[in-house]
């Protein structure tokens, strides 16, 4: 398995990438190169810039300054909703679901990106668009299937436990049959047998769909347990890179965590 | 069993505001299925009604049931906007009466069918609220209404501009020959109006329908309820916000032509301000997401000015308001969520 990652084409290299707001550098000239296939951990202390660098990767952000390539091609001059279509799909740290719509209607919506339809088909239900749905909906169902969410399918998410939701996030951002999935602190939330459970889940993502996964996550068990290498950021610089194990013992991520406890 | 009856009760206001039009393939639960036969069988019954109704009603009845039925063409058109995209606006009076007047000069001054009229009015109106939803799309909330707010305000008044007269009428407005029925059929013309509106609010209802349960409605709502995400999702945000208030506009501008028809007249004093606001109490009144809602809403807007007015002559904008205020005591989500607990209610006592 880590024989394949170590060999694996890159799919995604970020190049000295900086993103600046008024007063604060959120990353300060980033780099790292992910490979297809591979997991990659994502860490630092909060503030660190993490989210800044999911949000620049599916152009939710422009950085300041650097590059980012995906399939070796610059997605900077592409707009944001171009990503999921090109093959990068993402969930968000706080869960950033439809909340009026049911579970099967956000994963029916993370379809959309590799599907089509109109206006015009869709009000006329046209051989087209009823095609579209059906394609639509046999993914959605799989992915329920996938993820065990058939018990509250045709709830709305708005009630339902937030573990419940993260699930439903990764099924609406599986559904866009993505090749690079961010997954933002994915285990938040989650009890010790959930987060086991989410740990075999991502590798086996990983596994089924040819997903290579870039995964940021403060628990740090579950980082180092699923992540073929780890990039460690600390007030938007990187700070440490490697595999798990030689990551976790850097004097320097050390020192970034205790000092950062104090925030 | 908890779960089990919270999702049936779901699937029972299938149409429901807030976990509104969802036709898509559900798992067969009986509930389900059993609920969206009675939906059926509702739809069927209503429309043999509607289909019946002319013949055992006044005139002026048939008349001011058409009227409801064109103000809930209009309404559907807002909830379209509001209720499934989440963009506001005070500005529809403008696209009705855009259609209106389409209506009016094709007929009056270039002699054409009436029932052209519904078609290029749509065309139009689709051109201008796109046009007006691109800049929109850098405003939100109360500054989009605001925006509205201006398009609502400055249409009667470009409306009576001198240079438009010859077409316009000016202030006098536009006086509109009422269509006879066609095919010889046996029908007077209030009666035929009614029957042809049916037949277009008809079409326009199944074809909203449609849109709210298809990926185009879906990609409409997604970006109501979290717009990052719908971008993120691939949803061209920009291009189907404005294309929302493109087709919103179509639908007030298709009912504005056929409001013009039935009234027979146009001018500008008909579509103030007041008319916008109307539309959102309409909205709001049927409920905001449920698009069969726009009927009663239709005849809310129709009927409780008169109501107020009878009740009182010097205070009807006053007791108007009551009524309204009375009205969303009551049902603070509109017609729909006042059935929705009905049905809750009644499938509550049965169990
Ligand atoms: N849109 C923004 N405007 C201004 N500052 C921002 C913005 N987004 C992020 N920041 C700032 O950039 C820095 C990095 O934030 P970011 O959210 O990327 O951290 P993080 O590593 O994801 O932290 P956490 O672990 O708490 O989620 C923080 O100081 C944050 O306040
Ligand atoms: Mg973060």
């Amino acid at each position: 398995m880590s024989g394949a990652s170590q060999n694996g084409a890159p799919l995604l290299e970020v190049r000295d990438v900086a993103v600046r707001f008024e007063g604060i550098v959120a990353l300060d000239g980033v780099s790292f190169t992910l490979r297809k296939g591979q997991v990659l951990g994502l860490i630092g202390p909060n503030g660190a810039g993490k989210t800044t660098m999911f949000n620049c990767l599916s152009r939710l952000y422009t950085p300041t300054s650097g590059d980012v390539l995906f399939e070796g091609k610059s997605i900077l001059g592409r707009p944001a909703h171009e990503m999921a279509a090109i093959g990068i799909g993402r969930t968000f740290q706080n869960v950033a679901l439809f909340s009026r719509l049911t579970v099967r209607e956000n994963v029916l919506i993370g379809g959309h990106s590799h599907t089509s339809s109109n206006f015009v088909g869709d009000s006329l239900r046209l051989p087209g668009s009823r095609h579209t749905e059906s394609q639509l909906e046999s993914t959605a169902q799989e992915l329920i299937d996938y993820l065990d969410l058939n018990d509250v399918a045709d709830r709305p998410v708005a009630g339902l436990p937030f573990g419940t939701q993260k699930r439903v996030e990764l099924a609406r951002a599986l559904s866009a049959r993505p090749k690079l999935l961010l997954l933002d602190e994915p285990a938040g939330g989650l009890n010790h047998d959930e987060l086991h459970e989410l740990g075999r889940l991502v590798r086996q993502i990983r596994d089924d769909r040819d997903v290579t996964v870039l995964l940021v996550e403060h628990h740090m068990g579950l980082v180092m347990s699923i992540s073929d290498n780890v990039v460690a950021l600390n007030f938007g610089k990187k700070i440490a890179e490697g595999p798990p194990d030689a990551v976790r013992k850097d004097p320097e991520l050390i020192r970034a965590y205790l000092g950062g406890d104090a925030a | 069993m908890s779960v089990q009856k919270e999702t049936v009760a779901h699937h029972d206001i299938g149409e429901s505001p807030e976990g509104a039009q969802r036709a898509i393939a559900r798992p067969a639960a009986p509930g389900a299925k059993t609920s969206v036969q009675t939906r059926h069988i509702l739809f069927v019954a209503l429309l043999a009604l509607a289909l019946f109704i002319p013949a055992f009603t006044k005139n002026f009845v048939v008349f001011q049931l058409t009227q409801t039925m064109v103000y809930a063409i209009a309404i559907v058109g807002l909830n379209l906007l509001t209720g499934f995209n989440g963009q506001f606006s005070l500005g529809h009076s403008a696209f009705y009466a855009v259609g209106a007047y389409t209506a009016a000069i094709m007929m009056e001054q270039m002699g054409v069918s009436y029932v052209w009229t519904l078609p290029a009015a749509g065309i139009l109106c689709f051109i201008l609220g796109f046009l007006f939803g691109l800049p929109a799309l850098r405003l939100e909330g109360v500054y989009l209404a605001l925006a509205t707010f201006a398009l609502a305000a400055a249409t009667p008044q470009i409306l009576k501009l001198s240079p438009l007269e010859q077409w316009t009428g000016g202030v006098q407005g536009i006086v509109i020959t009422k269509p006879d029925a066609p095919f010889g059929l046996p029908l007077n013309q209030d009666q035929w109006l009614y029957y042809f509106t049916l037949i277009v609010g008809l079409i326009l209802y199944l074809a909203a329908r449609n849109l709210v349960t298809s990926r185009t409605g879906r990609a409409l709502m997604a970006i109501r309820d979290n717009p990052i995400a719908a971008r993120s999702m691939g949803v061209n945000t920009s291009l189907y916000k404005a294309s929302a208030f493109g087709l919103s506009a179509l639908y007030t501008g298709v009912a504005g032509a056929l409001g013009a028809i039935i009234v027979q007249f146009v001018a500008p004093d008909s579509f103030t301000l007041t008319l916008s606001i109307g539309f959102l109490v309409g909205l709001v009144v049927g409920g905001v997401g449920w698009l069969p809602g726009a009927l009663f809403g239709g005849a809310f807007l129709l009927f409780v000015p008169n109501i107020a007015e009878n009740i009182s002559k010097g205070l009807s904008g006053a007791v108007y308001g009551l009524l309204l205020i009375l009205l969303i005591y009551v049902m603070p989500s509109g017609v729909a969520g006042f059935l929705q607990m009905i049905v809750s209610k009644a499938r509550g006592g049965a169990k």
